[in-house]
């Protein structure tokens, strides 16, 4: 079973290859993280899965819909949290959620029951009333989560979900990933913040260029260069050198007498080996 | 569908209604200073056909206004789509593409409608009693179609704000002072006066003003615009389903 199918998919904007060929294959339950820098075509990716860019080539389903045949069918099975905020500002909350209930044709005492449950789920109960311009950028974040997720949607696709959020808040988000999980809901996230996809991710994919370059949990991605590394400086910048164990990176470091860090291995140690660049 | 129209329309009424009492007064000035300026200044002692000058301007300031008011929806639409980015939310909702410009439009028509009783109050103030009847608002409405299809359609394709402000410029400027709003373009040369009958205003500034006036109707004039309108409207559909990036 396959909640999220991507075959081949292919985006060219006029010259420019966005996406090259792209397959992906989401478990249900599962939160996949698609990670790579800017310009990778994560964004894209996520806008051509929601219907909101045409792909070149190439076919996607969500939960068994194809997005282009069976578009309304396959709507009503995500919810979008986009990376840029995109609430009605002069309206309140419940209003905003309101409006969403409608567009995705629910009964008005659904919506009224689901706005209260979701709005306490996201803590957000007492700004019910509030003008969304009120919110500071967490709460709105968490408003969008709500919204997202007010039609019950089987998968919830969100685009660099903790961009330009404090680290505070951006650890309240993922709190509130982690649970929207245990309901069974897939999601689909992308991401290039390092940390975030190593915590909240059971499978990470790394896109470059409009490649995926790498498909697999995070400790396998990362097991193949070893668990601690050291960067040290070395005479044309930074050189990092991967070790199995501590014991061994430490080891290490007696013979040398550099400056140096030892540190865990993380997934931009695996992203950098597998593409020679950095993920920010 | 009707579940879209409902969304689509109950937001742009709540934006509104918000807005309400900053938006009267802003629809109020531009008629008070027509009637002010080319009533009691330029246009004492005119005489049009009949009527005072003020009886043939005020039909005309609501064709106009409808018009204006009408088109306003395409700029809401443009900072939901440019500036606040709600239109990827519409966007990616399982609503058919008639919904959203069927929502818009009767917006459009809305504000149009709440920007006449406006005038009509003015009218009222200024001493002149005019025949408001069901030919009047069927004008209106079928004035307001047209100009809200065709501010979905062009909201649509345009890329930026400024581009928006140039097609009031290009489009709605000229034709709220030429499409018979001021002045009775039969006293225009012949040539210019086809030219300017070619316009939806011109129509809509003859029904409107023969309804208030109580003069005989033209009914082309009446499926004109219902077909124009009609044809906005499928074509602002269009430009909905093009306006994937």
């Amino acid at each position: 079973m396959t909640m999220i199918q991507v075959n081949n998919l292919i985006k060219n904007y006029k010259k420019v290859e966005a996406l090259a060929g792209v397959d992906i294959h989401v478990k249900p339950g599962e939160i996949f993280a698609y990670l790579g820098p800017n310009g990778a075509g994560k964004t894209t990716t996520i806008r051509i899965l929601t219907g909101l860019t045409q792909a070149t080539s190439g076919t996607c389903s969500i939960n068994g819909f194809n997005i282009e045949k069976q578009v309304c069918q396959a709507k009503q099975q995500y919810g979008l949290v986009p990376q840029a905020i995109n609430l009605d500002q002069e309206l309140t909350v419940q209003e905003n959620l309101i409006i969403h209930g409608w567009l995705y044709r629910m009964k008005s005492a659904d919506i009224s029951s689901r706005i209260h449950a979701l709005l306490d789920y996201v803590e957000l109960s007492e700004k019910k009333k509030s003008q969304v311009k009120t919110l500071s950028g967490g709460m709105k974040r968490r408003l969008m989560v709500a919204r997202a997720l007010l039609h019950g949607p089987k998968v919830l696709f969100l685009d660099e979900p903790t961009v330009g959020l404090d680290p505070g808040i951006r650890r309240k988000i993922w709190a509130l990933i982690k649970k929207i999980q245990t309901t069974g809901t897939t999601i689909f996230l992308t991401t290039h913040y390092i940390e975030e996809a190593e915590f909240l991710a059971d499978r990470v994919a790394f896109l470059d260029q409009g490649r995926i370059v790498a498909l697999d949990t995070p400790d396998r991605l990362m097991e193949n260069l070893g668990a601690w590394a050291i960067d040290r400086l070395v005479e044309d910048g930074m050189e990092t050198v991967y070790f199995k164990t501590r014991h061994e990176a430490e080891r290490f470091n007696t013979l040398k007498s550099e400056q140096f860090t030892l540190r865990r291995v993380n997934l931009e140690d695996a992203f950098l080996d597998l593409t020679g660049k950095k993920v920010k | 569908m009707i579940h879209g129209i409902i969304a689509i329309y109950v937001r742009e009424m709540l934006i509104l209604r918000r807005r309400l009492t900053r938006q009267i007064p802003s629809w109020s000035i531009s008629p008070f200073l027509y009637l002010t300026a080319f009533s009691y200044a330029v246009g004492q002692g005119v005489e049009i056909a009949g009527h005072t000058y003020m009886e043939f301007l005020i039909p005309g300031l609501i064709a106009m206004s409808s018009m204006t008011q009408a088109f306003a929806i395409a700029s809401e639409i443009n900072i939901a789509r440019f500036y606040w980015h709600i239109f990827e939310e519409f966007q990616a909702s399982p609503i058919s593409k008639v919904s959203y410009v069927g929502g818009e439009v009767l917006a459009g028509m809305t504000r149009a409608m709440l920007s006449i009783l406006v005038i009509m109050a003015l009218g009222f103030l200024f001493g002149v009693r005019l025949n408001y009847g069901l030919a009047f608002f069927i004008a209106l409405l079928l004035n307001s179609f047209v100009f809200a299809s065709l501010a979905v359609a062009l909201a649509m394709v345009v890329k930026s704000h400024a581009d928006q402000s140039m097609l009031n410029s290009f489009i709605i400027t000229p034709m709220a002072f030429l499409g018979g709003t001021f002045f009775p373009i039969d006293r225009l040369p012949a040539w210019a006066g086809a030219v300017l009958n070619l316009l939806p205003l011109t129509h809509a500034s003859k029904i409107i003003r023969a309804a208030c006036l109580n003069e005989p109707l033209s009914i082309f004039s009446y499926f004109l615009l219902l077909a124009i309108g009609i044809l906005f409207f499928f074509i602002a559909v269009r430009c909905v389903e093009k306006a994937k990036d």
